[in-house]
């Protein structure tokens, strides 16, 4: 089952990757800058993490002596937390958005979360760069330690892409699965040390937040960047379990829903 | 030989839940059955279309048509039944192919053409010829949403014909076209048939269905109520039209060996539809530019205070060459005693050129044909025109010209046609 749509998706390959491509462009089309602001809007915001959290409010990070380091702490998190939540958001209306391309040509439709996966992914490769840039910049660049970015963004994606695609197909049928997964990323944004290290959390509720599979995740994406080294490989375990348990989960409902889609739209 | 489309039992069921909650407890809740109704856009529709063959589907809207060439294509799953596919299939289903409206024709076409399994490199290659094809100028690298709906069917058509498939699905979509571009695509169509193309059409007009179709399929409340001869099938489904429910449409063989449908409430009929020649004789040929009598008997079987007795040519793909009825001839036909036979007669010269045509009859109470219609009965007289006496000529009527040339005099000079 998972090679016949893995199969699919490589015969469409072309369409797919026009589709990303031209996704991008359209953003930007009716722009006087054009994709200048691909560039600008990430940086704008990895500029207010940076400068006003550490330079204007002063924030520290515990443990931390470096003046930017709240701000990397920040970035990581926010970024990380960024590519997660644009690929569940996107993922849950991905059919609703393309309704019009499902009614009317034949093609394999797994190509659609998949244009969604690459497109956050191609958002988040260019403002990490910029990140990267402005740490390299600074002095503050992880060096080797980036490489273990790969496990951790692999299993982060997994887990995105499972539940876009869960929530995609049950928007289908119940447009309540939109609203109930916007609250529910609002509360797991929270419940994730993200703006938080996990040390000021109070006992009660650190117990929560470690049950939390994403946390894992978020700390190694903070320890690669702040540069404090590998990440703790163990802790990865439970969230690769939830990554594929959601994986598998939504290529089961997408089978089985698939043909259903179609006659809902 | 094998088929290039095998539509094996199809049949297509949507759900229907009561309500929002019930398709929740029917996912969760593995034991409580389903709990949804099915309504069946199609049953049991089962035909087969041969490799070049070409297919017309008619029938009302929401008898099931799109939802049929939906599941061929592939873009809806059939509830049962299955449909066997040769060859690359190009389809065109109701007004464009699902383009994005944010990208621009050039950038669409690239997509969607993808989809339809070209490659990258060929979809290059081929547009410079989708882009003349289209005809839409500067617009082409515009957004979609910029275009009219025409546009996006040129557009449409242009690249689902780029490459001659070996199956062509075409959903009313060359409706929305002008004239000049459903000129321009049929005969694309009707290049491709002569190249061996598959085509597999749904359309509304009759014209379409007989000038281009070998056979029509007819969908009612969907399954597939008549198949066969185009002619005969959309004399079927125009019967259907005045009378839904079909009660009194039937279809028979007459003398003459020709199938004629004939529906209506049956308070009249027609006994007879003759043609005769300037000497009397009755004939089914007549020669151009001859006197003829067309005769109509018909049979009243109840008293009818009045009846309108209507007359309709049309040659062999169905065009309405003339159409007249006893009202507006001021042939005033009343107070008709049941039992009693009549006969109503057309004396005309027949100036429509060579070929054959077919005579439809109409006996209704008033002028208009909805009204009432006592009797509806298609290809009533099947007769020939041949040219004997005059010029060959081309066309369907004869205009009767008075042919003549001025040379130039000395001068040089050639004389004012208009005489000033």
């Amino acid at each position: 089952m998972l090679i016949q749509l893995i199969r699919a998706a490589w015969r469409s390959r072309g369409f797919i990757v026009s589709s990303v491509r031209r996704e991008f462009a359209a953003r930007y089309g009716n722009s006087l800058l054009g994709s200048a602001w691909a560039v600008i809007n990430p940086l704008a915001m990895v500029a207010v993490y940076m400068l006003i959290f550490s330079q204007v409010m002063q924030a520290r990070l515990p443990g931390e002596t470096g003046t930017l380091a709240y701000g990397i702490f920040l970035c990581a998190g926010i970024l990380s937390w960024g590519l997660f939540s644009e690929i569940i958001q996107r993922g849950m209306t991905v059919f609703l958005d393309h309704a019009n391309l499902l009614k009317k040509m034949n093609f394999p439709r797994i190509c659609l979360p998949l244009i969604v996966l690459l497109n956050a992914g191609m958002n988040f490769a260019i403002i990490y760069g910029l990140f990267l840039l402005l740490l390299l910049v600074t002095g503050n660049f992880p060096g080797a330690y980036l490489l273990a970015m790969l496990p951790v963004l692999a299993i982060l994606c997994v887990f995105a892409l499972g539940l876009g695609i869960v929530a995609g197909v049950l928007n289908v049928f119940f447009r309540d699965a939109g609203q109930f997964f916007g609250i529910l990323l609002q509360f797991w944004f929270w419940f994730t040390p993200i703006v938080y290290p996990l040390s000021i959390l109070p006992e009660a509720i650190r117990p929560i937040v470690l049950a939390n599979p994403l946390t894992p995740l978020m700390l190694s994406q903070q320890a690669i960047a702040l540069g404090q080294g590998w990440p703790q490989w163990s802790a990865l375990v439970a969230p690769a379990l939830c990554a594929t348990l959601a994986l598998v989960v939504a290529l089961a409902l997408f089978r089985r829903r698939a043909d259903e889609i179609v006659d809902e739209l | 030989m094998s088929h290039t489309v095998e539509v094996i039992g199809l049949g297509k069921a949507y759900r229907h839940y009561p309500n929002r909650w019930s398709r929740l407890a029917e996912w969760l809740l593995p034991f409580g059955g389903p709990r949804h109704q099915q309504s069946w856009a199609l049953r049991d529709v089962s035909f087969t279309v041969s490799p070049g063959e070409a297919v017309g589907i008619v029938g009302f809207n929401g008898a099931g048509k799109s939802t049929l060439l939906r599941i061929i294509t592939g873009t809806t799953r059939a509830t049962e039944g299955e449909v066997r596919l040769h060859g690359r299939v190009a389809a065109l289903l109701e007004l464009g192919m699902g383009f994005h409206g944010e990208f621009t024709g050039r950038q669409n076409v690239m997509m969607n053409g993808q989809l339809l399994g070209l490659e990258r490199a060929e979809l290059e290659e081929l547009m410079p010829a989708i882009e003349d094809f289209a005809e839409i100028g500067a617009y082409f690298d515009e957004p979609l949403r910029t275009y009219s709906s025409g546009m996006a069917m040129r557009l449409a058509f242009s690249l689902a014909t780029a490459r001659r498939p070996e199956l062509l699905i075409v959903d009313e979509a060359l409706s929305v076209g002008d004239a000049y571009f459903q000129h321009k695509s049929f005969s694309r169509i009707r290049e491709f048939r002569e190249q061996g193309t598959t085509l597999l059409i749904v359309s509304h007009d009759r014209l379409s269905i007989q000038a281009l179709c070998d056979r029509a399929i007819l969908l009612h409340e969907g399954r597939l109520l008549r198949e066969g001869e185009p002619e005969i099938v959309m004399d079927f489904y125009h019967a259907l039209m005045a009378d839904r429910t079909f009660a009194h449409i039937r279809q028979e063989l007459n003398a003459q060996g020709v199938v004629q449908t004939t529906s209506g409430t049956g308070e009249a009929t027609i006994v007879s539809v003759t043609l005769q020649n300037a000497g009397g004789a009755t004939t089914d040929a007549a020669k151009v530019g001859e006197e003829v009598v067309m005769s109509v008997r018909f049979r009243v079987h109840v008293d009818l205070p009045t009846l309108v007795v209507g007359l309709m040519i049309k040659d062999r793909l169905g065009h309405e060459m003339f159409g007249i009825n006893s009202h507006r001839l001021s042939i005033p036909i009343e107070n008709l005693a049941a039992g009693s036979e009549h006969v109503f007669r057309l004396r005309f010269v027949m100036n429509l050129g060579e070929g054959h045509y077919s005579v439809t009859t109409a006996l209704t109470r008033s002028d208009a044909h909805v009204d009432r219609t006592y009797e509806w009965r298609d290809r009533a007289l099947i007769f020939y025109v041949i040219n004997v006496a005059h010029p060959r000529f081309v066309g369907c009527n004869w205009l009767a010209p008075v042919a003549s040339l001025d040379a130039p005099d000395a001068a040089g000079r050639v004389a004012d046609a208009t005489g000033s």
